[in-house]
């Protein structure tokens, strides 16, 4: 199945540099992407790009980001360019088509943003390491690397199942962004509308909790969504009710 | 080996109150082209899709190669090849990559990949723009580089859901011509739908016409054709007044009289004798230049079949 796994992502890899201009297009905007995240926002940071606990919230967006970009286009784009048909009559399994989808979504996310920290970390240690090697604690390297992943993880597979169930694009695309922003606004205006005899106590379970245990605990609550998602996308993937949708 | 590549029994597939195939019984042998006849919404896309595996039926069951749809669809699905509705290219890919990624899912090795892709678009006169995205393509071309995806793996059976559809005459007689060829060449058993009657007398060995969901007629089209019982005269000549017409029309071995580009096209209903015909006509005052006699066209047949079932 990993062969068809892989060969449903290259499709996908190739398709999405080539999504509105030429490949050299495609590789551009990923060059721009690498160049802001791996150059020039390091360089606009200096130390804190390694030192801040706050970079943890980026690494942990940037990813679920790019993957929301790429992956509404996975069945609805197939489904609006009259494509499905002809993949769901080929030898394909149905795991191998949505692994496949899934990896390229994932793969997109999670490299990109691994490219990234990579080039930032080599960027701020050459122009502001001073001779000092300039790295992550062991502690926020797993934290970033596993965030970025649950992350990207969980835009894939809500994104897939969207992308599933759309009969659209562009319908897939409204609503990965409404559920984004959900993800966003939801905590940040669910917790200014506590009442005000609630909230203190919260605020101190988080200052004096382990940060990372706190981490951790985020981390796991986030594995276990991701495995919901897949294993919702894996019941909802069905040829007949995908040709007949 | 089975002795019929398709065979289904009582294959029956409803969606909602709607029933899309009625209990359809066939037997397809091996190596043949296989037309599947029938008006818009008659059910042939529907059995395309059943024999695939892609939709289940209601009750009935069908063997592909063998093989249950139900139960074992993976492995018809293998062994076949289908151009459906859509050509399914990937228009953002080049003409190459299209079919290096179907290559690529059927598991050809790496070098005979590129060599079967070269072979095909050679035959097909798309090997100098096989860099070219298929998005700026003619329809013609694109449904030749569905086409060559199709055979890619040289499947046993394939299936074509109307691939002449929406092609001009000139752009579907030249994929007809690469079809036939590749289909010779190749040695696969073609299941082809169609809405072009001249298209399946040229490329069929055996037809099935289905109407509502119901197999309505199934044979050769020269079966089909005699099976009518009906006899086609086109007489060239001038002076076929519309007095002459009805005339024409009152006379019980006439089942339609028409003028057709200056031409009287006559559907008689029996092998009838057309002297007196022509007799009456030069006493009405027409010149006959002309006359031909034949059998009816599969049109014609098809039409008739599918009239007397309605």
């Amino acid at each position: 199945m990993m062969a068809d796994v892989l060969t449903v992502m290259w499709k996908e890899w190739r398709e999405l540099l080539r999504q509105r201009e030429s490949m050299r297009g495609g590789i551009m905007r990923i060059l721009l992407f690498v160049g802001v995240f791996g150059v020039f926002l390091p360089l606009q940071m200096g130390r804190e790009w390694v030192e801040s606990p706050q970079l943890l919230m980026m690494w942990a967006w940037v990813p679920l980001f790019l993957v929301t970009t790429v992956v509404a286009d996975s069945f609805a784009g197939e489904r609006e360019r009259h494509t499905l048909e002809t993949l769901l009559a080929s030898r394909l399994s149905d795991r191998s088509i949505l692994f496949g989808k899934m990896g390229a979504a994932l793969s997109y996310g999670f490299g990109l943003t691994s490219i990234g920290i990579v080039l930032g970390l080599v960027t701020v240690n050459l122009v502001h390491g001073k001779g000092e090697l300039l790295l992550y604690s062991p502690t926020i390297a797993v934290s970033i690397i596993g965030l970025m992943f649950l992350g990207a993880g969980l835009a894939a597979g809500a994104g897939v199942l969207v992308s599933l169930r759309a009969s659209s694009v562009r319908q897939a695309q409204q609503t990965m962004s409404i559920a984004i922003m959900l993800l966003l606004f939801v905590p940040i205006y669910g917790v200014q509308a506590l009442p005000e005899n609630w909230k203190m106590p919260i605020a101190k379970l988080f200052m004096n909790a382990n940060a990372t245990q706190l981490m951790f605990i985020a981390m796991a609550v986030l594995a276990v969504i991701d495995i919901g998602l897949l294993v919702a996308a894996m019941a909802r993937f069905k040829r007949a009710r995908l040709i007949l949708d | 080996m089975p002795d019929f590549v398709i065979r289904t029994e009582n294959l029956t597939c409803d969606f909602a109150a709607v029933r899309a195939v009625d209990r359809l019984s066939l037997e397809i042998p091996a190596g043949i082209v296989f037309g599947f006849l029938g008006p818009n919404g008659a059910g042939k896309t529907t059995t395309i899709r059943l024999l695939l595996g892609l939709l289940h039926p209601q009750s009935g069951r069908a063997e592909v190669l063998g093989f249950d749809t139900v139960t074992q669809a993976d492995a018809i699905r293998r062994q076949t090849g289908a151009l459906l509705e859509h050509s399914g290219l990937y228009e953002r890919l080049c003409a190459e990559d299209n079919l290096e990624f179907y290559g690529r899912v059927w598991r050809l090795p790496k070098s005979e990949r590129q060599a079967r892709i070269k072979e095909l678009l050679t035959n097909l006169n798309l090997w100098e723009r096989r860099q070219e995205s298929a998005a700026n393509w003619s329809r013609g071309m694109k449904q030749k580089l569905a086409v060559a995806r199709v055979l890619l793996h040289r499947p046993r059976l394939i299936f074509l859901d109307e691939p002449t559809a929406g092609l001009d005459p000139i752009a579907a007689a030249a994929l007809r011509n690469d079809l036939a060829a590749l289909v010779a060449r190749e040695g696969v058993t073609v299941f082809l739908t169609t809405h072009n009657l001249a298209e399946a007398e040229k490329l069929c060995g055996q037809v099935g016409v289905i109407q509502q969901g119901k197999l309505i007629a199934l044979g050769h089209p020269d079966t089909l054709r005699a099976k009518s019982g009906s006899t086609r005269a086109e007489i060239i000549g001038r002076g076929f007044t519309e007095s002459i017409l009805l005339t024409l029309r009152t006379r019980p071995e006439v089942a339609t009289a028409e003028l057709t580009n200056g031409r009287l096209v006559l559907q008689l209903n029996e092998k009838t004798d057309t002297a007196p015909l022509i007799t009456l006509l030069v006493s009405s005052g027409a010149q006959i230049e002309e006359v031909r006699k034949g059998d009816a066209s599969l049109e014609e047949a098809f039409l008739k079949l599918v009239e007397e079932e309605e």
